[in-house]
């Protein structure tokens, strides 16, 4: 950082020393007041989420309130998520919810029809391990 | 007094839950789609569904899929094809429409015989070919339009 005090003698040039630029303060170069708050990335929201349905002793309140909020999301949940939802619902004896959770998501990816296929694909070994049909198999696709 | 009265009436108001909220950490969130209901649509099982009800806790594996089927429907009322199936409404709007179209036309029609006079004389062909032959006559647009489709040597409309 120059020191412009050539001219201005014994003056400190405080205003070049300084690094901070505190919002309101127009500045020449290309530098934003974006919020401070920490963003969660995509690891952690998996994470948490994950952690969430994999508790052992999760009751059916919930494994409903849990799912309904990430179907409220602006997302499809990553197979490891459902994973974890679908060994939920057979701790919890509920085949009915784990068939309703493939089709939410499937729902959930609307027009874009190679999320749910690739999910199945994802989920597979599960499925079978746990006995889950999905709608299709069972014909719950069509009316 | 009552104005006061009416705010503290706004105020109990309860949030609409349909809004849009932030669902926290930047997910936005929709309060008012839930999948998996609070309470399943059958309530009171019979002897059938309570029996099917406990081989649910064993292996899902040896369930059949008619009692998989059965286990879905005593929780939920509609699949999800069932939920997002479109209604046959359109046919009634277009059919309307086409109703009230007609009717329209029917009314047109009766206008013009009940309604409206004569036109004016000056649409009959008697006076319509003295109205050309005038307007021939003057030269009218003899370079590009009506005149210059005229051939004056031969008294007929050029080819």
């Amino acid at each position: 950082m120059t020191h412009a005090s050539v001219f201005r003698g014994s003056h400190k040039c405080t205003t070049m020393r300084s690094n901070s630029r505190p919002c309101g303060q127009t500045t020449p170069l290309a530098s934003r007041c974006y919020s401070h708050a920490k963003v969660e990335t995509d690891e952690e929201f998996d994470a948490r989420w994950v952690t969430y349905f994999s508790k052992p002793d999760i009751d059916a309140w919930e494994l409903k309130k849990g799912m309904n909020t990430l179907i409220g999301y602006d997302l499809v949940p990553e197979p490891k998520i459902l994973d974890s939802a679908l060994r939920a619902c057979r701790r919890l004896n509920d085949l009915a919810s784990a068939i309703r959770i493939l089709e939410a998501v499937k729902d959930k990816s609307g027009p874009h029809k190679d999320i749910y296929p690739y999910l199945i694909q994802e989920l597979q070994p599960t499925l079978i391990e746990l006995g889950i049909s999905t709608p299709e198999d069972l014909g719950m696709d069509k009316l | 007094m009552l104005a006061t009265r009416a705010l503290s009436l706004v105020g109990k108001r309860a949030i609409s839950t349909s809004i849009c909220v932030r669902g926290g950490h930047g997910v936005a969130k929709v309060d008012d789609y839930n999948p998996l209901p609070d309470v399943q649509f059958v309530t009171e099982l019979s002897a059938e569904q309570r029996s099917l009800k406990e081989k649910e806790k064993g292996s899902w594996a040896t369930l059949s899929n008619e009692e998989k089927i059965a286990l879905y429907r005593i929780s939920f009322k509609q699949s999800f094809a069932e939920m997002n199936e479109g209604t046959k409404e359109w046919k009634s709007v277009i059919a309307g429409m086409f109703f009230f179209i007609g009717m329209t036309g029917l009314v047109v029609l009766w206008q013009r015989k009940f309604v409206y006079g004569p036109v004016p004389s000056t649409f009959e062909s008697e006076w319509k070919e003295k109205e050309v032959q005038r307007m021939l006559d003057m030269r009218i647009n003899p370079v590009e339009g009506f005149s210059a489709k005229w051939d004056y040597e031969n008294k007929e409309w050029k080819k």
